[in-house]
């Protein structure tokens, strides 16, 4: 990827994007369309996954046959660069020794950062998401509603591709016709649990993920995302017909060197270059956004980690896009005498109301997937099922002990084997030689993971804050974590547990993990779930919020955060697809003000 | 007997990449050392890996690596014998596909118990010893070495291990190597294209078009696709 070295950076920027994520890949895109020059910050290397990513690659050529470890977290072939739970250099820590209070922070350091290895899930919020207190009286209500978000909802699905069905499901919005590609076709596990889900009422249905399943319309779909800009309209054209449909073969997690997925790397930032309004400068590691005497943001300050130097880009408006933890973490550190506890934070909200999303799982063998006749499933890279939340009328009627919904991800694929025995070994006990291998053929594939993914409810308990004695290497103070689930994210893990038990048990199998155990006592912890979100949240006033609708801060108009952090509430429904559509939005705000000259 | 603890054969010269023959070279010549005392080149259990660097956390994902590659390996040609002789067994030629050794399972566990990592010392202490046990018991029981063991004697002796909860208590340790052995054997095993072919994975390969399950897999499922619409579901292998 074309990038430049912080000597090389101009006079001044309109805008200064720190990270390359979703959040910041999308104001990139937005802005550099729109004729803005932006220079973007990463604290990570460069990459191109069009050279680094290993698709075809087997197991037996990675060390250890890939399995995860202390250098790559999630195994050797996942995309993640410098990144998992710990990351070279930059050390977090946690206010409490209690395992139960503490938070897991996964970040990436890579050009694109966590958006090269996630999953692809690219859900909606419902209209109920926007405004949980009205509904329950718990948690906050966002200042937006639905109808104000779903043009951009539909502007990024029609960007980046986005696969799924129209179900007419409650909360569960429905995309515009024609937007959505089509969904694959279901799996042997995937369509066996979709008919006896239904039994115990949870409705399975096609998935939304970020995977062309065809190549996007490059004739028509630029004109709708640009209207009256011909020039955006071709260099988005060009960039669409550079994107292969999925081949429908390895996993989406190593990323996508034909571009079918969505990464930054290859759906936001390469059309954004191509405006040549973008410069990136990788290993610039943001320290503090800088403000002149009156209070306006006029750039940042940040290490080259190539050389260890300080070094600083001016721009007349900043986006903070670093990922929740990291731009709470900046802005913390942007002090100065008019802001002694950090830019932005008058509210002394900064940091505060930190959510990750419910997590817990469980595992069932089911016989009937015994020794079926070898079948290519690979399909899409990822699922292709799932169950969007079902009980809103029983907790609306006060039925549920827990306010929120979960939806359910399905994990059941004759996913490429290897790294370590491929079945349980409850199931083949003792067994080896021809024996052993007869099993291993009779039982592949045939057990099914049901993972929970449900909404949190901020509380006071879970926040971030500078530690006041620990730096990372560059001497900037790291983010110390404080953590607590309540009892509504305990009682709804219970009963996500009882409803897979039933649902294993309605498919004829057997539950052979986390068999009746409490939510309390198999919750993932905090931040496991990897959808970290807020710390800088959005409101209707300078007393209540960090920011504003447009995701400004109140404090400091040409200052904007783009990532997670400006959530008031973490819905089920996974974060990235709100964090780009709110990123346009911004984005689109902050034209329009350049337009005023008003940055 | 007597267990000494010896010196390994020095580990960061057998390291990367010897050429196959090489290897078979070596390992005929120490085999027929070997029938002096077998027993006597086991102990290495106590003998920490001779690097502590790993891959690290930004190595290059597209290589294609091989064990010793990244870590000097570990075993000798005693251990090498009995971990080639126990993952045969666990994993044979069948018609299912070939033995483990044919596809370098040995090498693999080697490299497994030679990783610089947590989990994989915590399993290297258990594999070496484990090897070492059931060369001892080999010699109590049959007063041969365990890779010289007729079939029926190997598995009378795993019997007694395979599976953790039926063992005695003074084979509880012995059955944790077990499962911990079979684990990385067939973790390997299944990592290779032969493995795949003998478990019944046929993926990996690009489509132009994603078709589901078979007809005959919906039959016998009871279930119907209802996924209609979609790609161009001609199913052509393009690669
Ligand atoms: C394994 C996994 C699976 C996931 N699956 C899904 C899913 O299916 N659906 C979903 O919606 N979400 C999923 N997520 C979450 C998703 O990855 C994030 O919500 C999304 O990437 C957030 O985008 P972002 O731009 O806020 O942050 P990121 O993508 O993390 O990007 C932030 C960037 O900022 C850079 N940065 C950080 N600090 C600094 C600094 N000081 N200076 C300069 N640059 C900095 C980072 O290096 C990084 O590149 C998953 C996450 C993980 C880890
Ligand atoms: S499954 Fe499809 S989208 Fe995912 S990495 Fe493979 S080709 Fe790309």
């Amino acid at each position: 990827m074309p990038t430049i070295k912080p000597s090389q950076a101009a006079q001044e920027y309109d805008v200064a994007i720190i990270g390359s994520g979703a959040g910041g890949g999308q104001m990139a895109y937005t802005l550099t369309l729109a004729g803005l020059k932006c220079v973007m910050l990463e604290s990570g290397r460069d990459y191109d996954p069009g050279t680094e990513t290993p698709m075809f690659q087997r197991k037996d050529q990675a060390p250890l046959m890939g399995a995860p470890t202390p250098d790559k977290h999630l195994g050797f072939h996942d995309s993640t660069i410098d990144g998992g739970w710990e990351v070279p250099n930059e050390p977090y820590t946690q206010s409490n020794d209690k395992e139960e209070e503490q938070f897991w922070w996964w970040r990436s350091r890579m050009m694109g950062g966590r958006t090269n290895h996630w999953g692809r899930i690219s859900l909606r919020n419902g209209p109920y998401d926007f405004k949980p207190r009205s509904r329950d009286g718990l948690g906050l209500d966002w200042p937006l509603d639905y109808e104000t978000v779903e043009p951009y909802y539909t502007n990024v699905e029609r960007l980046i591709g986005v696969y799924g069905s129209i179900e007419g499901l409650e909360n569960t919005p429905d995309s515009p016709p024609g937007v959505l590609l089509p969904p694959p076709r279901g799996r042997a596990a995937e369509l066996l649990a979709q008919k006896h889900a239904k039994k115990v009422g949870v409705p399975i249905v096609p998935i939304h993920r970020a995977v062309l399943t065809k190549p996007l319309d490059a004739e028509t779909i630029p004109a709708k995302l640009h209207p009256n800009n011909k020039w955006a309209q071709k260099i988005v054209a060009d960039s669409m017909r550079a994107r292969a449909a999925c081949f429908w073969a390895t996993p989406c997690g190593r990323g996508c060197n034909i571009r079918a997925n969505y990464q930054s790397t290859t759906v936001h930032l390469p059309p954004a270059l191509a405006t040549g309004n973008l410069d990136i400068i990788p290993d610039a590691h943001a320290r503090e956004v800088t403000i002149d005497r009156n209070g306006k943001a006029t750039g940042a300050l940040f290490i080259d980690k190539t050389t260890g130097r300080e070094e600083r880009v001016k721009a007349k408006a900043v986006v903070v896009a670093a990922s929740s933890g990291e731009t709470v973490r900046i802005l913390l550190n942007s002090k100065s005498k008019r802001f002694p506890q950090g830019l932005a934070n008058r509210s002394g909200l900064i940091g505060k109301y930190i959510m990750d999303t419910v997590g817990v799982d469980l595992r069932g063998h089911i016989p009937a997937l015994e020794n079926l006749p070898a079948h290519n499933e690979d399909g899409a890279g990822g699922s292709h099922f799932y169950a969007p939340w079902w009980l809103y009328r029983e907790q609306q009627a006060g039925k549920l002990d827990f306010a929120r919904g979960y939806h359910v991800e399905l994990g059941a694929t004759r996913r490429m084997p290897g790294g370590s025995l491929p079945v349980s070994a409850s199931l083949v006990r003792g067994a080896y030689g021809s024996q052993l291998k007869k099993e291993a053929r009779r039982y592949y594939g045939a057990s099914l993971s049901l993972a929970c993914r449900g909404e949190m409810i901020p509380n006071e308990n879970s926040y971030a804050e500078l530690d006041p004695n620990v730096k990372d290497k560059w001497g900037i103070p790291v983010i110390r974590w404080h953590w607590r689930w309540s009892d509504h994210e305990f009682n709804m893990a219970t009963h996500a547990l009882k409803t897979f038990t039933s649902i294993i048990e309605a498919m004829g199998g057997t539950v052979t993990s986390n068999r009746n155990k409490t939510g309390r006592e198999v919750i993932r912890p905090g931040g496991k779930t990897k959808h970290e979100v807020g710390g800088a949240m959005m409101g209707n006033a300078p007393s209540n919020s960090v920011c504003n609708k447009w995701n400004q801060t109140w404090d400091v108009k040409n200052l904007f955060v783009n990532d997670g952090s400006s959530f008031v509430s973490n819905a089920d429904k996974n974060p990235t697809l709100t964090i780009m559509a709110l990123a346009w939005r911004t984005g689109d705000y902050i034209i329009e003000q350049a337009k005023k000259g008003n940055l | 007997m007597s267990i000494k603890n010896v010196q390994a054969p020095d580990s960061a010269k057998l390291g990367s990449r010897l050429s196959r023959r090489e290897v078979l070279k070596w390992f005929a010549a120490a085999t027929a050392a070997m029938q002096l005392d077998p027993i006597e080149n086991l102990s290495l259990a106590a003998t920490p890996v001779t690097s502590d660097k790993g891959y690290g956390t930004d190595p290059d994902l597209t290589g294609h690596y091989e064990p010793g590659d990244f870590w000097p390996l570990t075993f000798n040609a005693a251990q090498r014998q009995i971990v080639t002789a126990l993952a045969d067994l666990i994993l044979p030629a069948d018609q299912l596909g070939p033995s483990a050794s044919e596809l370098q399972v040995p090498d693999f566990i080697d490299e497994w118990v030679s990783a610089p990592y947590p989990s994989q010392q915590a399993d290297r202490e258990k594999i070496l010893s484990g090897i070492e046990w059931l060369e001892k018991e080999s010699h109590t029981r049959f007063r041969k070495g365990f890779a010289t063991l007729k079939e029926t004697q190997m598995s009378a002796l795993i019997d007694d291990i395979c599976w953790p909860p039926d063992a005695k208590p003074a084979h509880k340790k012995a059955a944790g190597f077990f499962q911990s052995f079979r684990n990385i054997a067939a973790g390997a095993y299944y990592s290779t294209e032969p493995g795949w072919k003998a478990i019944g994975y046929v993926g990996n390969v690009s489509l132009l078009g994603f078709n589901g399950p078979p007809p005959e897999v919906l039959k016998k499922l009871g279930v119907e696709q209802t996924v209609k619409s979609g790609p161009v579901f001609k199913n052509e292998i393009f690669e």
